[in-house]
């Protein structure tokens, strides 16, 4: 009979803070708790009396590292509410921009936080110092995300360049082409992206998820999309509140997400590629398969190589855009405020993120929802380190709290947006 | 980039203390002292490497959780000495300032000069507005800038 307890009292490069308890007892995993600490929630309360306009705004500063994605679904759920649709180039540069915010996130993800877990090393730090090629390569790769944010955006940091119909200023084709050098160069860098993280040692461990992403007729999704799963989840965005419904968790006072009858879900990279893997261009499924990759991937550590297929993708397509991208006459739809609610929900580098919004008929803000895709993952974190730990329960105690910290950032869990400070636990009696 | 002194405030506004280095950072533009360019970061690792490539001088000024008085006001000499990693602990990027100086000490990358200010803050739950405190302590922690950029640049 082993008795042993583990203790970590800070989780290192993830986005944020909580704590995550793991109790084993007789070599059995008795007891899996992703405790989080979720703050008021400031920012829906902050939204109430606000101007409509003002959303894109203020729901940017609620992360650092997505801002686009808050801007993308506030200005989504106003178009609903207000009955217009944002089409031809607004919607070409609304894809841009979010490539740019995809490569900046994986970019980070992948190089500074993730992969010095498959390596060894206690951080990127000590990466870059065995391969310093490597890091700055990724600096460079990611600094060309910040580019396209920086342009489209109006700036780097919380874009002010959004606005609900569209963007107050649109660029110059002269000006997106002076990137296409660059992303040239990035598509390059995403491709060693790919063979890199594809040798990396992967752990033998898949399950059995549901998936959930958005998928559209004619493309990989960013911004539009019905809301799919692997079992057979096939809804508007609108109809989002009724097929999932957010618990109050004894252990937490963060909400858990759940999917009404089924329980946990996955969204983010697994889940978009596993579920529209027909929709990437033939080049970027040709690196996936030579990745080692199948049309699905069910073992999170994986996710790694997910990222970079996916900012390869992000690649791609800003070239894509911006090589058939002629400047609109108008930067935005104009729309007059009515009484009415409207849903968004766009794909975060994370995973799905949802906005609903009621206004009034002066286009205030009367009832904000958001939901972060990290608190959507939540439940879904637990039972991998329930099922993942007990697999790799004879490791030592730093090993095993190694591999368990890993196995929460295969979710890349943006903890800034949706909880504080998160401690890792692994007690064992 | 004919600027000599590159100042960054980081932080973030919505979080109380936390948005000390951003209220530092919009003071200072009002300024507009000669040849200083002034930029509010929220403190990702990365993105603060590319705000200060290039820059020959760079003042940072974030927001500390040390367990001292708050109020506070450190400085450090960062070819002198390692930022401490728990220093900006409190920050919610899991790649963050003192990260960003070690990485670039490591790829050789350390603007010639950089210096980082902390200021220990008392409250950084969601909300707006500094803590008294703090509040006063961003007028003696922009005089020090302000000596500072003047050391660098004598006219």
């Amino acid at each position: 009979m082993s008795s042993q307890t583990i203790k970590v009292d800070y989780l290192a490069r993830v986005e944020g803070e909580g704590s995550l308890y793991l109790k084993i007892k007789d070599d059995k995993v008795q007891d899996v708790k992703l405790r989080i600490f979720e703050p008021p929630r400031f920012f829906e309360s902050f939204l109430r009396g606000r101007k409509y306009t003002e959303a894109p705004d203020i729901t940017a500063r609620i992360c650092g590292i997505c801002p686009i994605a808050y801007q993308m679904s506030s200005v989504h759920a106003m178009e609903y509410a207000l009955g217009i649709k944002v089409e031809g180039q607004l919607r070409e540069l609304r894809r841009l921009l979010y490539c740019g915010e995809w490569i900046e996130s994986h970019v980070l993800h992948v190089y500074m936080l993730h992969a010095p877990d498959f390596l060894g090393y206690p951080d990127a730090i000590a990466l870059a110092a065995d391969f310093p090629d490597v890091v700055k390569q990724a600096l460079r790769l990611k600094k060309i995300g910040n580019d396209i944010v920086n342009l489209l955006g109006g700036r780097e940091i919380h874009p002010i360049n959004v606005r609900v119909g569209g963007f107050y200023r649109v660029p110059t084709k002269a000006e997106l082409l002076k990137m296409v050098e660059n992303l040239k160069w990035a598509r390059d860098a995403a491709l060693d992206m790919v063979r890199f993280t594809a040798k990396l040692p992967f752990p033998d461990f898949e399950q059995d998820y549901e998936f959930v992403a958005l998928r559209h007729p004619d493309e990989y999704p960013y911004n539009e999309g019905h809301l799919v799963s692997n079992r057979g989840l096939n809804i508007d965005v609108a109809d989002y509140e009724q097929h999932f419904t957010e618990q109050h968790m004894e252990h937490s006072t963060a909400l858990h997400s759940v999917i009404n009858e089924r329980g946990s879900y996955f969204v983010g990279p697994l889940a978009r590629y596993s579920l529209n893997f027909d929709k990437l261009p033939p080049s970027v499924q040709e690196a996936a398969r030579e990745a080692g990759l199948g049309e699905v991937c069910r073992n999170p550590f994986k996710s790694i190589i997910v990222r970079s297929l996916e900012t390869l993708y992000a690649v791609e397509e800003a070239l894509r855009v911006i090589g058939q991208y002629e400047r609109p006459e108008k930067p935005y739809v104009e729309a007059e405020p009515r009484k009415a609610t409207g849903y968004g929900c766009t794909e975060a580098p994370r995973g799905i993120l949802y906005h609903r919004y009621s206004i009034n008929d002066q286009g205030k803000i009367m009832t904000a929802k958001i939901v972060p895709p990290t608190s959507q993952n939540q439940k879904t974190i637990e039972n991998d380190l329930l099922h993942f730990a007990e697999q790799a329960i004879d490791l030592p105690k730093d090993k095993l709290t190694w591999q368990c910290e890993q196995a929460i950032r295969n979710y890349d869990p943006c903890i800034s947006c949706s909880v504080h400070y998160l401690k890792l636990e692994i007690e064992r009696d | 980039m004919t600027d000599s002194v590159l100042c960054i405030g980081i932080g973030n506004e919505f979080r109380r203390d936390d948005g000390v280095g951003v209220e530092v950072a919009r003071v200072l533009k009002t300024m507009k002292l000669p040849h200083v360019r002034v930029i509010e970061q929220t403190g990702e690792g990365a993105a603060l490497m590319d705000a200060w490539a290039g820059a020959e001088k760079v003042i940072l000024v974030d927001a500390v959780l040390s367990g001292q008085e708050p109020g506070t006001i450190y400085r450090i000499n960062a070819h002198e000495q390692q930022v401490p990693r728990d220093f900006f602990s409190y920050t919610t990027h899991a790649f963050s300032v003192a990260e960003a100086v070690e990485m670039a000490r490591t790829l050789g990358q350390l603007p010639p000069t950089l210096i980082v200010y902390g200021v220990e803050g008392k409250a950084f739950s969601e909300g707006i507005g500094l803590s008294p405190i703090v509040e006063q302590a961003v007028q003696a922690v922009l005089e020090k800038i302000v000596g500072e950029i003047y050391a660098a640049t004598p006219e």
